[in-house]
């Protein structure tokens, strides 16, 4: 009887830990971007709809912008700083985000794309 | 004959719409107009110490003649404004002062009296507008002429592109001591809406400038920065945007990049040019005409 029990509380405790797990596995996905002047790594980021990302922005330069205008959220990227920053997508589709702090001749061709499927 | 050589562009009528009209092009003359008329000319982005001979062989000589075209109009213009990205950018300050400096010389050569200048991100984001204003004064200022109210804005020296909450404080008291109905042009560089925010298109803060300007019943907005011509309204307030002196960009989100439209060695200096604003009734009208630059 007391083995049976022992036996049970170690399942109990095995279904815990596989539930943490299971949580831990579902927090958002994390995308780190590196931007340095005049470019974004990646420059292409796929994404799933209605899938909650965090992007980790750094920069190796300078201060930097990114902004994906078509879901409303930016970021300013401080040098030294990491920056997080949510993003649930809620449609599909081909999307911009480019910086949006001008940083130097190459500023308006800095950008990249969003894939959201 | 009063000038009725312009395409024009009447603002407010039917129904708060801007509608496009054609005139007689040809010659003109402000002799018979009313002495409360004027008009004025927008240049913008000039980009001056740009290179690259894909989208504008003649980058050193566009500008000189775009001097001389303004200087060969019939009728002097009485002010002349330039809109910003007077030179191109450069990460070098001594290098940037040279192109400022150059950029001085070759416009001292228009034969108005008065020219008002403003900057762009291009002339002042990466110093916050330090060497600009060593060239020029001040990025945002007010001047008042036969009428009709000007005001300057900078949303281009902070490299956010953002007015910034000072700057919207001075333009509300600035607009606090006028009468609602009094005429109102703004400038600016960026334009002061959502016009391609994936483009970078757009004013951080722009917002909250029209929302001070709105209850004011007679404001026109000009600016540059986007290298066309462009013509959008927020409730009863126009913004146009003026085309470049270097080289003109797509349409708004017309393609996935925003890349400069390549030279056209059939037809040079396409897509350049300047305008001519004609105030009308005290400032209460405006017509626009685009100018072509050398042979459009």
């Amino acid at each position: 009887m007391r083995r049976e029990r022992r036996l049970f509380l170690a399942a109990g405790l095995v279904a815990l830990a596989a539930g943490a797990g299971a949580l831990a596995q579902s927090g958002p996905r994390v995308i780190k971007v590196v931007a340095r002047r005049f470019v974004f790594t990646p420059n292409r980021i796929e994404l799933r709809k209605d899938e909650p990302v965090v992007f980790e922005l750094t920069t190796e330069d300078v201060f930097m912008g990114f902004n994906v205008p078509d879901f409303s959220v930016r970021s300013d990227i401080v040098p030294g700083r990491t920056q997080r920053l949510s993003l649930t997508p809620d449609k599909s589709g081909t999307f911009t985000f480019l910086c949006d702090v001008f940083c130097g001749e190459g500023h308006e061709s800095m950008n990249g794309t969003l894939v959201v499927t | 004959m009063k000038i009725d050589r312009r395409r024009f562009l009447q603002l407010g009528a039917l129904g708060g719409g801007a509608v496009l009209a054609s005139g007689l092009a040809g010659c003109a003359s402000l002799a018979d107009s009313d002495d409360d008329d004027f008009y004025f000319v927008q240049l913008s982005d000039s980009h001056w110490g740009f290179q690259g001979p894909k989208v504008n062989p003649d980058a050193r000589g566009t500008l000189p003649k775009a001097v001389a075209a303004v200087n060969a109009l019939p009728v002097r213009p009485d002010f002349i404004v330039f809109t910003g990205d007077l030179t191109h950018t450069t990460d070098n300050p001594v290098e940037r002062r040279r192109r400022l400096a150059e950029f001085r010389d070759i416009v001292a050569g228009l034969d108005v009296k008065t020219v008002h200048f403003m900057a762009g991100e291009h002339d002042a984001a990466l110093d916050h507008g330090k060497a600009w204003m060593e060239f020029f004064g001040p990025t945002h200022y007010t001047f008042d002429h036969k009428g009709v109210h000007f005001i300057a804005l900078d949303n281009v020296s902070d490299p956010a592109a953002r007015l910034g909450d000072e700057q919207l404080a001075w333009l509300a008291a600035d607009l606090a001591a006028q009468p609602q109905e009094a005429r109102i042009v703004v400038f600016a560089h960026r334009p002061l809406f959502d016009l391609a925010p994936q483009w970078d298109w757009a004013t951080r803060d722009g917002a909250k400038a029209m929302e001070l300007l709105l209850p004011c019943t007679n404001v026109t907005v000009f600016y540059g920065h986007i290298h066309q011509e462009n013509h959008h309204m927020t409730g009863h307030i126009a913004h146009h945007s003026a085309r470049s002196l270097i080289f003109p960009l797509p349409a708004p989100l017309s393609q996935p990049k925003r890349e400069p439209i390549p030279w056209d060695a059939d037809h040079p200096y396409r897509g350049l040019g300047f305008r001519e604003i004609e105030a009308e009734d005290g400032g209460a009208k405006l017509a626009l005409s685009e100018m072509p630059i050398g042979r459009a």
